[in-house]
């Protein structure tokens, strides 16, 4: 018969083994990129527009754009996306709408992010006449970050213990000051989390701004809401495809402002959550 | 409510801008002659406008992505649920969310440095822009998904099921092997569906590093094009209006629907009560 112990040490030795091979790589990239990135940025290179053909120069017009484009989006998702959670946790019922937006949500999330861009040239491009603008592709990026806000500020609201609800109710208060003035503030750093989550996600994303706002070469700063602009994902795809002879430093030094750039982003995010969680009294 | 209702609103709203303006191409092409032709020349005159080499590398990618991640993938969700001590659990969990937020771009660019030239020497191949290296860099997008999904699964498995099958004298492997993964079955499902549905949508990384040949695939180790990626590379420079421009977006109503397909059926998989 065979020794169940020493199957158990062969399966978990393959377990322990599928965990590094994940984890491993995702390490090495990051090390590749602060290692050949971190050397390559400086002052002039973040400050500075591209020049010759993109081939020297900073990133500067490309981070400014990346800014516009988040705050655009957020400040159209968040709005909604809050709105939304707070109608589905406090007043929706269980009943068929409740689950059909909920199964829209999700559908939402996992819609891929180019059928995003088509959607954001079909309607904001072309049908309201936009143009390639930071309008369209701020709109583009606030829809395709709704559902991960939805989400966060749900179990936000959700994790707020229903015993405060009822304290408050209780009191003679009514519902939406309920709502303002007890479940919101506790469930504000669930809220941030999320928001900031899709902040990352709005900048890292590069398929829904190609068509709609994305451009290739632009060393100017943007005018208006209906201007192009460069950003930083975008950039990075164009110097390391479509552009030759672009020199190593450069590219590594894109991709490491824009790894920084999410990754600080995530990590705001998961500090939020973690002193939250042990300030809790509940 | 309204708030709620707006993401019906934008669903639909999507599916009928991409049906507003994909339909179109079937005035010009017949339905099966675009699913099922063999050639994709979108600016040869006449235009040939068939996706089959394009649908077919998606799922050349996919399947050899989802044969990279799924064992990996559920096998690391296992290890962080079940095995790993605490301190580093919270390790490992971490490491996958920084997996999970790093841009697409910026993967296709590492892969496009490290992995694409290890292709090509190792198979001695003209170009290491193939199929497989698309699939090894999809499955580290995948993964994430299916770890994070796969562990709250097994983590929502009632404590006392495991309870029994140690107070029955089962090994901890016994244990996770004949207990928790079958009772966790519907929840490990859902999660391999919705990394899959994140491989078929993937763009960035997919477009710089399979090599984007529209040709009918002959093996894993040939240059492929996916769906996603014509779209991406093809939209710049497409007429507003013209055939091609039609064509691209009934990709994108082809997209749409496996991807709403795909997060239906994971949906009632995740929600199903035992």
């Amino acid at each position: 018969m065979r020794n169940p112990y020493r199957t158990q040490a062969v399966a978990f030795f393959f377990l322990l083994l599928a965990t590094l091979l994940i984890v491993v790589p995702v390490g090495l990239v990051v090390v590749i990129i602060v290692q050949k990135g971190l050397p390559a940025v400086n002052w002039t290179f973040l400050s500075d527009i591209p020049r010759q053909g993109m081939r020297a120069g900073g990133i500067f017009p490309a981070i400014i754009g990346t800014f516009y484009l988040v705050s655009g989006a957020i400040l159209f998702a968040l709005p909604i996306g809050l709105l939304a959670a707070v109608y589905l946790t406090e007043y929706a019922k269980d009943n068929l709408l409740t689950r059909i937006i909920k199964l829209a949500i999700v559908n939402l999330a996992g819609v891929p992010s180019v059928v995003y861009g088509l959607f954001g040239l079909a309607l904001f491009v072309v049908f309201f006449k936009f143009g390639a603008s930071i309008l369209s592709g701020s709109l583009t990026l606030g829809i395709m970050i709704l559902p991960i806000i939805i989400t966060t500020s749900r179990e936000a609201l959700e994790s707020v213990p229903a015993s405060f609800r009822e304290v408050s109710l209780s009191l003679g208060v009514s519902k939406w000051q309920t709502i303002r003035h007890i479940v919101l503030p506790n469930a504000i750093p669930g809220i941030l989390t999320g928001t900031i989550l899709g902040l990352g996600r709005a900048a890292g994303e590069t398929a829904p701004i190609l068509f709609t706002v994305a451009a290739f070469y632009l060393p100017q700063l943007p005018g208006s809401v209906f201007d192009q602009v460069m950003a930083l994902p975008y950039h990075l795809y164009v110097i390391s495809t479509q552009v030759p002879n672009v020199d190593e430093k450069i590219r590594y030094g894109t991709a490491f402002v824009l790894l920084a750039l999410v990754l600080f982003m995530n990590l705001i995010a998961i500090v939020i959550r973690s002193k939250f969680r042990k300030k809790k009294k509940w | 409510m309204a708030c709620g209702v707006a993401s019906i609103f934008f669903v639909v709203l999507i599916f009928l801008f991409l049906v507003k303006e994909g339909l179109a191409v079937f005035r010009s092409v017949s339905f099966s002659h675009f699913m099922f032709g063999h050639k994709w020349y979108p600016i040869s005159e006449p235009p040939h406008l068939g996706i089959l080499p394009l649908i077919l590398g998606s799922i050349l990618v996919t399947i050899g992505a989802a044969v990279i991640s799924v064992p990996i993938g559920v096998g690391c969700a296992v290890y962080i649920a079940e095995i790993a001590p605490l301190r580093v659990k919270e390790i490992l969990k971490a490491g996958i969310e920084l997996l999970a937020a790093i841009p697409s771009v910026v993967l296709g660019f590492v892969g496009m440095v490290t992995l694409v030239p290890l292709v090509k020497n190792i198979f001695h191949l003209p170009t290491g822009l193939t199929a497989l290296s698309g699939s090894v860099m999809l499955a580290f997008m995948a993964m994430p998904t299916i770890v994070s999904i796969a562990e709250d699964a097994l983590y929502s498995v009632p404590k006392n099921y495991k309870e029994g099958a140690f107070a029955l004298g089962a090994t901890h492997w016994q244990t996770i092997w004949r207990v928790m993964l079958p009772a966790a079955s519907s929840g490990i499902v859902a999660a391999v569906m919705l990394g899959i549905g994140r491989v078929i949508g993937e763009t960035m990384a997919v477009m710089m590093i399979t090599g984007n040949a529209a040709i009918l695939p002959k093996s894993i180790l040939v240059p492929v094009r996916t769906l996603t990626a014509t779209v991406a590379a093809e939209m710049g420079e497409a007429v507003v209006g013209s055939e091609h421009y039609f064509a691209l977006f009934a990709i994108g109503i082809v997209l749409f629907v496996i991807s709403f397909m795909i997060n239906v059926t994971a949906d009632l998989f995740l929600h199903r009560r035992p």
